[in-house]
This record gives structure tokens, C-alpha cells and sequence, in this order.
């Protein structure tokens, strides 16, 4: 297997990713001042700030994966045995042709890109990782969903043997979640294989997990073994536990709370304990390019 | 020997300042600094009333007063544990920016029913003196029962703070019950619990 050193990655394309990342994070910011009259402050340090990848250690270290323990460290403790081969990807439901993939051919069909997005946990931290991974939608095109495939519905691997968290009522297990169609089909939505330009480590969600830089972390899965078009709505683990606290979208939005905990400011993981929380941006400042799907919606009411 | 002891037990109940002491110092707090302080100045002013309300129980299981001989101090260190867990949200975490505080207060039930779970333990610190044992007399008994309320309050904190009750918040609230549910078993054996 070819392995790309994150360091042989071209420096105009992590430039370039960079540039963009501060053109949305700008906007999103400036969007929420108009309408929000949220952000009194000068955020001029947000960028500079926010940029800045947060150390592989930590991007390794510090996860939510439930399945391994509910603890931050437990995932990278508890995870390093767990047998990502062979790995089957099924993609099936309403499409024209329904696929069943192996890992290896996953990476010989779709080859992975570098895409540095910034990482909001509904928690209130955040992260900047360079993830290695594809469009979703390069997949979803392969099957051909049909009109019916309305929704996305992606669940994870169930293996309480080797994941002693599903020994527990935790989640309703194995995890789900959903997008709509066109949030799945959007360019940002991208599957992962990898991130500092290695082999995706398995506390990350090996060896394939989603990533929906514009929602909150939970939404993006973790070890997926199946993706299903399917014409309704899913329900997702995380709306079942705690229907009034997880909704269906989740996207990143500081002026919705979290019924238990604010979600106006985060802070920003490996900043030390003199960096300060930075405040929380209209879809984790991605709204330039997603912000019209969701145009004429109660953001409220769909939280 | 009572003075070594208590000696003793001061010296252990300061082991948790000394080690987040030492990790503020030497940088070892991990990826999110303020939040492992939050989380560790937290849990230990949860043991440390589970200690607190562990003093009756024993005394009474063992026959021994020396417990209670420990309870007072134990009790004044959930106080300078949730006061430097309060001084870490407020200070470190917000930087005084009062308004967002407020704001929280207000509307999240976890920092309202946590903050209120400092406001009581205050009258209990004020009245902790010898001198107001006598002063008070029964009425200071009564008075110190808030440490009940106290700890139902810091469990709540707890859950209503994570994400899903597994597994800490659950085995926090667990033993609060445990050691209040034997208080009640006291009280209706023995008309004179104290």
C-alpha cells in the first residue's frame, strides 16, 4: 500500500485550502454580526487562531468513539486491537445498483485527497485536522439512487466482542446516523480514509468514517459498513437517546443552544491554558458553501 | 494520635491540589488544560462529600468515633475544591466575562444547580467552628443536613453536565444514594440519630 508522508504534501495545496478556509470562516463570521449582532468584538485573531492544525497527538488521542468507553482516552487505549480486515463497505437501498465493496477497493476506485477542515464536537471544543479522503458523492453516483432515495443512512459496525462500550445501553447500537440527500451529494461531505497523510488510526474510526466539516462531530461516523438510500428520515442513535437535545441536522449554529450547555464560543484544542474560547461560527464557518440548503428553513425548529 | 491523625488526613486530602498543582506547572494537563482542571477540581469535590457523608456510616458500622473526629475538615475540603472548580470556570475558562456566565446561570440548569450547590455550602464554612457548634447548638445540626442537599445537587451537576449517564455521573449518584439511604435507615431504627 502506497503511503503519502504528510509532509510530501504540496505546500501550494495546504496554502490554498488555507486561503479558503479564511475567505468562509470571514463571511460566516460577518453574516452572524449582521444577523445575529452576536459578535460585538473584533475577532481578528480567529483566524490565525483556528488555522492552526491541531498536533497529530492530539487529533489521536482525544476522541469521542463510544463503542471503546466514554472517556476521551478510553478510544485510543481501548482500540488499538480492533481487526479493520477484511473490511466490507455495503451500499444499497433505493439505488439502481446496489454495491458491495472491500476496503482495498474503496481506495483503488475513489483515491484520497488532503482536505483540512476545522472540527466542532457538540461538546463545545474544536479541532483543524488535514484528513485524507473523497466526496461521498463519488460513491453515491456509482449506485445510482433512485427518486426515492431521499435520505442517507449510515450505520457502523456492531461488534460487541471487540467493542466493549456496546455491551452497554450507552447508544442504541450499532451507531446510525442520516444526512439528506443533498447534504451527502454536497462536495464537502466526504468519506475518510486517513488523516496527517497516514492510515486512519483506529480511535479516528478506521478504516472509514464520514466527515460533515459543517455539522457537529457526532454526525460524522465512525467504522461504517453500511450506507443506505432510503426515502424517509432516519432516526440517528444520538436523536434517540436525547430527541430534544440531537437533531436530525445538527449543524454547528451558535445561536442554537444545546438544551444543557451553551454553544456560542468553543475551545480550541491544544491552545494551552492561556488560549482563550473563540466564538462559535455559522455552520463552523462553512456557511458560504452550504448555507443554501438550508434556505428558507427554521434552524430553530430543525435543529 | 488524634492530631496525626487529622494531621494525616489533611496531608492526603491535599494530594489532588498538589498533582493539578504539579501538572499546571509542568504542562501536563493534555489537550483541553482548563477543561481537565474543571473536571478534576469537579470530581474531587465529589469524593470529597462522599467521604464527608462516609463519616456517620462508619462511625456506625465500626463503633468508633474517630471518623467523625475527620468530618468537619473533609467537609471544609469540598469547599476548597468547588471553590477552585468555581474559580476555574469563572476565571480561567471565561476570563470574568460575566455576562455569559449569567447568562448560563440563568438558563442551564446543570451551572445553576451546581452554582447553587456552593451558594449552600457557604452557611455550612461560616458555621464550621467550634465555637458556632455551640452557639447553634441543635439548630447547627439541622443546619449541616444541607450537606444533603449538597450532594444531591453535585450529582445532578454531573448528569445533567454529560453527555449520557455512563458511566461516572452513574456510579457518582449511585453512592450518594447509597450513603443517604442508609441515613434514612438510622433515623427509623434510632429516634436519636445524630
Amino acid at each position: 500500500m502506497k503511503k503519502i508522508k504528510y509532509s510530501e504534501i504540496t505546500p501550494e495545496k495546504i496554502y490554498k485550502n488555507r486561503r479558503k478556509f479564511v475567505k468562509d470562516l470571514g463571511l460566516a463570521a460577518g453574516s452572524i454580526f449582521l444577523s445575529q449582532n452576536l459578535i460585538t468584538s473584533a475577532n481578528a485573531n480567529i483566524e490565525s487562531e483556528e488555522l492552526k492544525l491541531t498536533d497529530y497527538k492530539y487529533v489521536t488521542t482525544y476522541n469521542n468513539y463510544y463503542e471503546f468507553g466514554t472517556g476521551k482516552s478510553d478510544p485510543v487505549e481501548k482500540s488499538q486491537k480492533f481487526k479493520t480486515k477484511p473490511w466490507d463497505l455495503v451500499i444499497d437501498g433505493e439505488v439502481e445498483k446496489p454495491l458491495k465493496l472491500s476496503m482495498e477497493e474503496i481506495k483503488t476506485m475513489f483515491p484520497s485527497e488532503e482536505r483540512i477542515y476545522k472540527l466542532r464536537c457538540v461538546e463545545g471544543w474544536s479541532m483543524v485536522i488535514p484528513w485524507l479522503g473523497f466526496p461521498l458523492n463519488k460513491i453515491l453516483k456509482k449506485v445510482s439512487p433512485t427518486s426515492k432515495g431521499k435520505f442517507v443512512k449510515f450505520t457502523s459496525i456492531l461488534d460487541p466482542e471487540q467493542m466493549f462500550g456496546q455491551r452497554f445501553p450507552i447508544l442504541d447500537w450499532p451507531y446510525k446516523e442520516g444526512l439528506r440527500i443533498d447534504e451527502a451529494m454536497h462536495d464537502l461531505t466526504i468519506l475518510v480514509t486517513g488523516l496527517y497523510g497516514k492510515k486512519l488510526p483506529n480511535q479516528n474510526g478506521s478504516p472509514l468514517r464520514l466527515m460533515v466539516p459543517w455539522k457537529y462531530g457526532f454526525k460524522s461516523s465512525k467504522a461504517i459498513v453500511n450506507i443506505k438510500l432510503v426515502e424517509k428520515m432516519p432516526v440517528s442513535s444520538w436523536m434517540k437517546a436525547s430527541p430534544n437535545e440531537y437533531g436530525f441536522y445538527s449543524n454547528v449554529n451558535p445561536t442554537v443552544d444545546h438544551p444543557r450547555w451553551s454553544q456560542a464560543s468553543e475551545r480550541v484544542i491544544g491552545g494551552g491554558i492561556i488560549s482563550p474560547r473563540i466564538p462559535t461560527t455559522m455552520f463552523n464557518g462553512y456557511g458560504d458553501e452550504v448555507a443554501n440548503l438550508y434556505t428558507g428553513m427554521d434552524l430553530k425548529k430543525y435543529f | 494520635m488524634k492530631k496525626y491523625l487529622k494531621l494525616s488526613v489533611f496531608v492526603l486530602s491535599s494530594i489532588p491540589f498538589l498533582l493539578i498543582s504539579y501538572k499546571i506547572f509542568f504542562n501536563k494537563l493534555g489537550p483541553e488544560p482548563i477543561k481537565e482542571i474543571t473536571h478534576f477540581t469537579g470530581e474531587w469535590t465529589l469524593i470529597f462529600i462522599c467521604l464527608t457523608l462516609s463519616m456517620s456510616p462508619l462511625k456506625r458500622f465500626t463503633n468508633s468515633i474517630v471518623w467523625v473526629s475527620c468530618r468537619r475538615m473533609l467537609g471544609l475540603f469540598v469547599f476548597f475544591y468547588a471553590t477552585l472548580h468555581l474559580l476555574t470556570y469563572v476565571g480561567l475558562d471565561y476570563r470574568f466575562d460575566w455576562s455569559p456566565i449569567l447568562d448560563d446561570v440563568v438558563k442551564k440548569k446543570y451551572i445553576f444547580i451546581g452554582f447553587a450547590a456552593w451558594l449552600l455550602l457557604l452557611p455550612l464554612v461560616i458555621t464550621s467552628s467550634q465555637k458556632m457548634v455551640l452557639m447553634l447548638k441543635n439548630n447547627w445540626k439541622k443546619l449541616h443536613r444541607l450537606i444533603y442537599v449538597i450532594a444531591i445537587f453535585g450529582s445532578l451537576h454531573y448528569i445533567w453536565l454529560s453527555k449520557t449517564i455512563f458511566f461516572k455521573p452513574l456510579i457518582y449518584f449511585i453512592i450518594i444514594f447509597v450513603l443517604l439511604a442508609l441515613r434514612i435507615k438510622i433515623k427509623n431504627g434510632k429516634m436519636n440519630y445524630g
